[in-house]
């Protein structure tokens, strides 16, 4: 069945910002999906709010709508380009959802739109629980068994059924609330009673317990004609109970004999047929007894997943493009190999290698949850890695994680404390450490196996792992055998960690090894386990101990030509965490385009396999291993074999990339120099240098120890603001009010390593406004890509703020100011390439708050909505080319009457985290962003409210508490909500104020002066919007209770006075008039340049200022 | 500086040496045994229990792609034979917790108890793409000496698995009925679909017992497996309704006195050839057989249903092909291998036989074609192949 002609344009939908369980893995399957469509000549349309991702880079698509996922404006999309057909497949959840609802409203009948990939029935029953089980039941195949119970009679009538263990799991309750296991009837009668209390609907489910068992994953893709492969099998170190986001991974699966797994697989046919999936990748879920033939089903997703996206990396299948083009008519038989180009894609991958992926956690963002994993999942990224033997993947995927504590090591804050069997039954994300530790103190394999029920299989390599280490830490180094340092490199030990076993250090370990030869090979991802020749340029290192000569082939190197061509190696950004996200691996895909379009070789490094970036025909070469001095000096010299390195870039990868460049020795750093750098990331440095410009930063001072800083906070008075050196995302930053304050966060700030001192404490700035920078160099010129306000007040991160481009309340002349200095700055530190600024203003002062001399966050935000390729200008910058060589100049940077205005709106992961205050500040923790354009100011923040979901009540209660000192300021707030038709709740304080001003309101109580209160209000429903500030330690913590309901309930809620102000009007706006609909490349009409490399490519001319039109309503 | 490549090794006793004179070193596993066989590479993830009691590995030593082998240890459920036929075998890496629910022994023990010898640690890897570029090469594998000198002896001889005739090496000596069907696992792949029962004769050519079991599910009711030297007189004393051909090991066009039994036996009922059977099939309906460059072994090869224009994933363990032929218009295409556009497959309609080159009963692999066994046992072909 070959390619369907009756179609040519299809809609796709991405998944909007990032959030936990749904991150930037959907920008890769997108991505991948709109390169393959186009490829085949459709024309296609591609929605997805979030500006961040290479995939609404407008080259990606003909047609890119940065617009809210939902079904109110991608219906006018619709509407306005009538494609004949949508693919909501490869948007995760959001897509599939909104694709349910545009279902339901009738749109597709309406506009005559084809939903391919699924159909809308499959979808309904790969969802619905129970459509699901009872396909599960015709087909013969097993489930959990369970039952949803109303009444403490059900329930002991289907105890007996479901028998126990069993879950109890009331319905409508967050974070588990009433639920637990129970193992008797007595237990279940007891639990049962207050589960029901607990559910608002008195419902619960209660189900077998299959905590314990080991859970697997299949990755399959079907097509139109029923055939069915699997593409990777994937095994839960950790077992069921765990969220699979968040467990330690294995590819393919180790535990399970082949009999096992053939019975898996014909479930996946049976499933998959079932479901009535048509086309495209799945992934299907099951639960093995451990100790018995037994098996369950336990879900299925109907589209690529983020499994699909580790599945892809791990195996070399690209499964997104695939999918797309069984989608369009192709069946798997008519589509080649894309590694082998030999061989059909109607084949199963066969693996020489193991895959591990290892998630990466922030709890320390969110101290105030529990750090438990559970069925809700957590991690906000993750690494994997590739390795000729279990341990030598689990190695390098720990090393890959870039935490402060090396491989197996256990983490600082655990040094002290006591450890036990107890601790690692727990469920906590740093488990594997403790259960190596507990290894490293004799605890038995068995012992650790009851406790965790992890397959000893994984475990007994763990200890030996240990009992390797423990080997090595009795040697020193003259007495090492080269045996000996050989096992420890093959089972995936770094040079760092073995010098540290030895008390030596790196370099001397990494000398001995070159002595006595031992070094890795360069494998490449075949997909065939060596079977058939590979051209795909996608390599990973393993030690072998027993070798013989390399015969790997190089892939798309031009070597045969006689002459070496020139090579860049671009460092990736590794795993997604908060403050370092998915913004960073646009600018290095971008970064590899024009390293491409320059005629150059580029060279990838990174270990995320969630990205674009490690897609295997992004690169020229793609090396997927852990971003560590050591692997990338192998790296150079493998390459040094084939091509002439002309530098590395390290601007582009984020915090990561900027602090190994620290590292490299012997090869050029392209852009700007290290020196620079050092001086504007390390505080003191950073002092003088602005010192020397006479530019005012906030009084502060650099302090080195605990006492220091008591000291400072004392003389420069409260509040203050506390800010570690090389830091991420604002971690471990504070403002502090109090000494009561200060002496809760000592415990912190003194176990900050040693990298991140000295700390800087700033006098903190009350309501000044934030304002970004982003600014390039090509070492003599600066341009001035964006100057952006922030609508919250500094001092809160500026990942956080929403902020505005053009700026809305900005002067020309504080514009001009700010542009001056940065220029300044830049100039200074002959800056070539990338960098952000921050600054903030304050009663009409320009105070310098950071340099980050690297491409920011704000980059791909900037891009688009400028409608310039600024990385592309940076990048030619960095190698060489002058701006004037090629024809860039200054935009304009002051706002202009009738220009369109672009904002950013950030979202957050409070949901998942229960017991977070959601109060907003200098420490990074939202997950995402979004981006939204509109005619005005307000229309952009109204869609940009939409699309980082907030549901925007059209009518309703309004419930206003604000501190003293903004109780002025929100009269005419109140008044215009009350226009709008909304009611006033306030607290009494509020309230009084209020009536003084003739607002009517009716007062509620706060949650401390009883009974009926405020939480009360919002839990039944009465309030659909919430603005509260507040400030002094006892006011947060009363107010605590509110903005936590006001979360869990959905409601929209605004916690600054500055962006409740510019919601009450957006709100005026959605209410008032229509929001409209408009595509990047009609806002920038015209043609950008052409991503395919070519050895010359004129030099780009980035468009004027933009020159925004006013979205047709 | 000049690095120099340290001979870790020294102490180690065991050595796989290949004919072209290059050599791995290893651990030495299982027995303690000089051995010597053509190098073969098996490419799939898990089933090392039923590769490794495969009879069809007779005289081959078996290069593990996979990087870790014997994770679950040993299962007798899980033995496709009586015993390991291979010369011997190479693995990367063997962890093995001993925990599995299925397990009862250990790999190591199992070879030890098989005498074969096996190596953990080469470069599984470089030896796998060696063979894809050079083909099969025989090898020695040896776990008591690395005495290359010596171990170089063995191939003083032309060594080629071109004419070496191994079935009856690994054929039962005596006829049996074979009495137990699929459980556990690997039940309902195979249901019978009438209760026609019938007799079902096997010509054991180093049979797998999956293939044996599936006969019973499919419906036969009395499945006989008999020598591979028993002749077509025999056979038709046994009155067969319907003849299997199994797999087996070797250079099928070495088998010629077999090939001109089965000839008598063509057109009598219905035969069935699997992998080794299929290629005594062909060369009794006049087709050829050819040796391939390094042989299909894994469980992931595509094979296409041409008539219901329909992929499935097979087993697959052969190092010979049938050469199909345009002459032979009677004899019709029914399978091709999508990698290599090989022949995977036919039948002749008149004739009532039908040849499969990979493996239905998989064991191990993938489940995808054992309705073949249906079709067989009703004697219908026609709902697979038109």
């Amino acid at each position: 069945m070959p390619r369907r002609n009756d179609i040519k344009k299809i809609l796709v939908i991405g998944s909007g910002p990032i959030q936990i369980g749904q991150a930037c893995e959907f920008d890769y399957s997108g991505t991948q999906a709109l390169r393959a469509l186009r490829a085949e000549g459709y024309t296609t349309v591609l929605v997805n709010s979030n500006p961040a991702t290479i995939m609404t880079d407008p080259s990606m698509a003909d047609r890119t709508y940065i617009e809210p996922l939902t079904a109110e404006f991608v219906e006018k999309i619709i509407e306005r380009e009538r494609p004949d057909a949508i693919l909501p497949t490869l948007g995760g959840q959001v897509a599939l959802n909104l694709t349910m609802e545009l279902a339901r409203h009738g749109v597709f009948e309406t506009y005559k739109v084809e939903v391919l990939g699924a159909r809308i029935p499959s979808i309904d029953i790969a969802e619905d629980r129970e459509k699901f089980r009872t396909m599960l039941a015709e087909n013969s195949l097993p489930f959990c068994r369970s039952r949803v119970i109303r009444t403490q009679a059900e329930g002991i009538a289907a105890a007996e059924e479901i028998g126990f263990p069993m879950i109890l799991r009331p319905s409508f309750t967050l974070g588990g609330t009433g639920g637990g296991a129970v193992y008797n009837r007595e237990e279940l009668a007891e639990k049962l009673t207050d589960a029901l209390r607990a559910s608002p609907v008195s419902e619960v489910l209660l189900e077998e317990s299959i905590a314990g068992w080991k859970e697997v994953e299949y990755e399959i893709m079907a097509d139109r004609k029923g055939q069915v492969v699997v593409v990777c099998t994937i095994e839960n170190l950790d077992p069921m109970g765990i969220h699979t986001g968040d467990s330690i991974t294995v590819a393919p699966i180790q535990t399970l004999t082949d009999k096992e797994h053939q019975r898996l697989r014909e479930a996946c046919k049976i499933i998959a047929r079932g479901v009535g999936i048509e086309t495209g990748g799945c992934n299907i879920q099951f639960a093995l007894d451990p100790q018995s033939e037994r098996w369950v089903v336990v879900e299925m997703n109907p589209r690529v997943s983020r499994s699909s996206a580790l599945a892809s990396k791990a195996t070399g299948f690209p499964i997104a493009k695939m999918a797309a083009l069984l989608a369009v008519g192709y069946s798997l038989d008519e589509l080649q190999n894309d590694i082998t180009k030999k061989t059909p894609a109607s084949f199963e991958p066969a693996l020489d290698y193991v895959v591990v992926k290892i998630p990466r956690f922030t709890f320390e963002k969110f101290q105030q949850s529990e750090p438990l994993l559970g069925t809700q999942m957590k991690s906000v990224g993750e690494v994997m890695a590739l390795g000729r033997s279990f341990k030598e993947a689990l190695m390098k995927a720990l090393y890959s994680l870039e935490l402060s504590h090396q491989g197996l090591e256990l983490p600082k804050d655990w040094h002290s404390q006591d450890l036990s069997l107890a601790v690692i039954r727990a469920t906590r994300y740093d488990r594997l450490y403790l259960i190596a530790e507990l290894f490293r103190r004799g605890e038995s394999l068995e012992a650790i196996h009851q406790a965790t029920s992890i397959d000893p299989w994984f475990l007994v390599q763990i200890k030996e792992l240990i009992e390797q280490e423990r080997n090595l830490a009795s040697k020193s180094m003259p007495k090492l055998q080269p045996e000996e340092l050989f096992d420890a490199k093959v089972n995936g030990f770094s040079d760092l960690s073995i010098a540290k076993l030895l008390s030596t250090t790196e370099s001397k370990v990494s000398q001995l090894r070159k002595k006595w030869g031992i070094e890795s090979s360069l494998n490449q991802v075949d997909t065939c386990a060596g079977e058939f020749e590979a051209l795909t340029p996608y390599y990973y290192f393993a030690y072998e101990k027993y070798p013989e000569e390399s015969l790997v082939k190089v892939g798309r190197s031009s070597s045969a030509l006689g002459t070496k061509p020139e090579s860049v190696i671009i460092l990736g950004s590794g795993p997604n965490r908060i403050g370092q996200g998915i913004e960073f691996d646009y600018s290095c895909v971008k970064a590899v385009q024009s390293v491409n379009a320059l005629g150059y070789e580029s060279v990838m490094v990174n270990c995320n396999p969630e990205t674009v970036s490690t897609d295997y025909d992004i690169s020229t070469r793609l090396y997927f291993e852990p971003l560590l001095w050591e692997t990338l000096k192998r790296i150079i010299d493998e390459e040094s074999k084939r091509s002439r390195i002309k530098g590395i870039i390290c601007q582009t990868g984020g915090q990561t990339a900027l602090r190994l460049s620290q590292e490299i020795r012997g090869v050029n750093i392209l852009g700007t120099s290290s020196a620079s750098i050092d001086r504007a990331e390390d505080r003191s440095k950073f002092e003088s240098l602005l010192k020397k410009l006479k530019l005012k930063r906030p009084k502060g001072v650099n302090v080195r120890n605990l006492s220091e800083l008591k000291r400072a906070c004392r003389q420069l008075g409260y509040p203050v603001l506390v800010r570690p050196s090389y830091v991420l995302g604002g971690r471990a930053m504070h403002i502090v009010y109090s000494d009561q304050q200060l002496e809760k966060i000592s415990l912190e700030i003194e176990s900050a390593p040693a990298e991140h001192w000295p700390i800087l404490v700033d006098r903190f700035l009350e309501d000044a406004i934030e304002v970004d920078v982003d600014c390039i160099g090509d070492g003599k010129d600066v341009i001035v890509t964006a100057v952006m306000e922030h609508i919250e007040e500094a001092g809160i991160h500026s990942g956080d703020s929403s902020c505005t481009l053009p700026p809305v309340t900005l002067t020309n002349a504080v514009i001009e100011k700010i542009h001056k200095l940065s220029v300044k700055i830049a100039k200074e530190l002959k800056l070539c390439g990338f960098m952000n600024i921050q600054v903030a203003l304050h009663k009409n002062e320009i105070y310098i708050l950071e340099v980050n001399p690297r491409a920011s966050r704000t980059i791909p935000f900037v891009c688009k909505a400028t409608g310039s390729d600024w990385v592309s200008v940076g990048i030619k910058a960095i190698l060489g080319q002058s701006f004037k060589a090629q024809s860039v100049k200054q935009p304009d940077l002051y706002p202009k009457k009738g220009q369109a205005i672009a904002v950013k709106q950030v979202v957050f992961p409070f949901l998942k985290f229960p017991g977070v205050d959601v109060l907003l500040g200098p420490e990074m923790r939202s997950t995402g962003e979004i981006m939204a354009v509109g005619g005005d100011f307000f229309e952009a923040f109204a869609k940009g409210l939409l699309a980082s979901h907030h549901r925007l009540p059209k009518v309703g209660t309004a419930f206003v508490s604000v501190k003293d000192s903004d109780k002025s300021k929100i009269i005419d707030l109140c008044v215009k909500l009350k226009d709008l038709g909304f009611r006033i709740i306030a607290t009494h304080g509020t309230a009084e104020f209020l009536r003084r001003a003739d607002v009517v309101s009716s007062g509620v109580n706060k949650v401390k002066e009883g009974q009926p209160h405020i939480v009360d209000a919002i839990i039944n429903m009465e309030i659909d919007m919430v603005i509260n500030t507040t400030d002094g330690e006892s006011a947060i913590s009363d107010s605590f209770s509110i903005r936590r309901s006001a979360l869990q309930a959905g409601l929209p809620y605004f916690t600054t006075l500055t962006a409740a102000r510019a919601a009450v009007s957006s709100l005026e706006r959605w209410i008032r008039g229509d929001l409209g609909v408009k595509a990047l490349q009609d806002y920038f009409p015209t043609k950008r340049v052409n991503q395919k490399p070519s050895k010359r490519l004129e030099p780009k001319l980035p468009k004027k200022q933009m020159k925004l039109r006013q979205a047709k309503a | 500086m000049k690095s120099k490549k340290i001979n870790l090794q020294s102490k180690s006793n065991s050595i796989l040496l290949l004919e072209d004179g290059s050599f791995y070193r290893g651990r030495s596993f299982g027995a303690k045994k000089t051995e010597i066989g053509e190098l073969v590479f098996h490419t799939g993830h898990s089933g090392y229990q039923e590769v490794l009691t495969d009879p069809s590995y007779r005289k081959q030593i078996i290069v593990f792609t996979a990087p870790h082998i014997g994770n679950q240890g040993f299962h007798p459920d899980d033995w496709e034979s009586k015993a390991c036929w291979a010369s011997g075998a190479v693995m990367r890496n063997v962890v093995d917790a001993g925990f599995h629910w299925r397990r009862r022994q250990s790999l190591e023990a199992f070879l030890t108890e098989a005498k074969v010898p096996a190596l953990i640690g080469p470069d599984t890897r470089r030896l796998v793409l060696k063979l894809r570029s050079s083909g099969n090469m025989w090898a020695v594998i040896s776990t008591e000496t690395a005495n290359i000198k010596e171990l170089e002896k063995h191939f003083d001889h032309k060594l080629s698995m071109e004419g070496l005739s191994l079935v009856r090496e690994v054929s039962t000596k005596t006829s049996y009925t074979w009495v137990t069907k699929s459980v556990n696992l690997m039940a309902d792949h195979v249901e019978a679909r009438s209760s026609k029962g019938g007799r079902c004769v096997v010509m054991d050519f180093g049979v797998k017992r999956q293939i044996l079991r599936y006969l019973l599910d499919s419906g036969f009711e009395e499945v006989i497996v008999v020598p591979s030297r028993t002749s077509a007189d025999e056979i038709m004393s046994l009155s067969p309704d319907a003849l299997l051909l199994s797999n087996g090991p070797g250079d099928p066009a070495a088998e010629k006195e077999i090939v001109a039994e089965v000839q008598k036996l063509l057109g009598r009922f219905p035969i069935f050839g699997i992998c080794l059977g299929h290629q005594i099939l062909a060369l009794a309906l006049g087709l050829q057989t050819y040796k391939l460059k390094f042989g299909h072994h894994g469980a992931n090869h595509p094979v296409k249903n041409l008539h219901r224009d329909f992929v499935e994933i097979s087993s697959q363990n052969h190092g010979f092909a049938v050469l199909p032929a345009s002459s032979k218009p009677e004899i019709e295409m029914t399978y091709i291998n999508l990698n290599d556009q090989s022949l995977a497959g036919f039948r002749h309609k008149g004739l009532n036989v039908c040849g499969i080159q990979f493996h239905p009963e998989s064991s191990p692999g993938p489940i995808d074609s054992a309705k073949l066994f249906e079709y067989f046992h009703e004697n219908n072909w026609e709902e697979a192949f038109g």
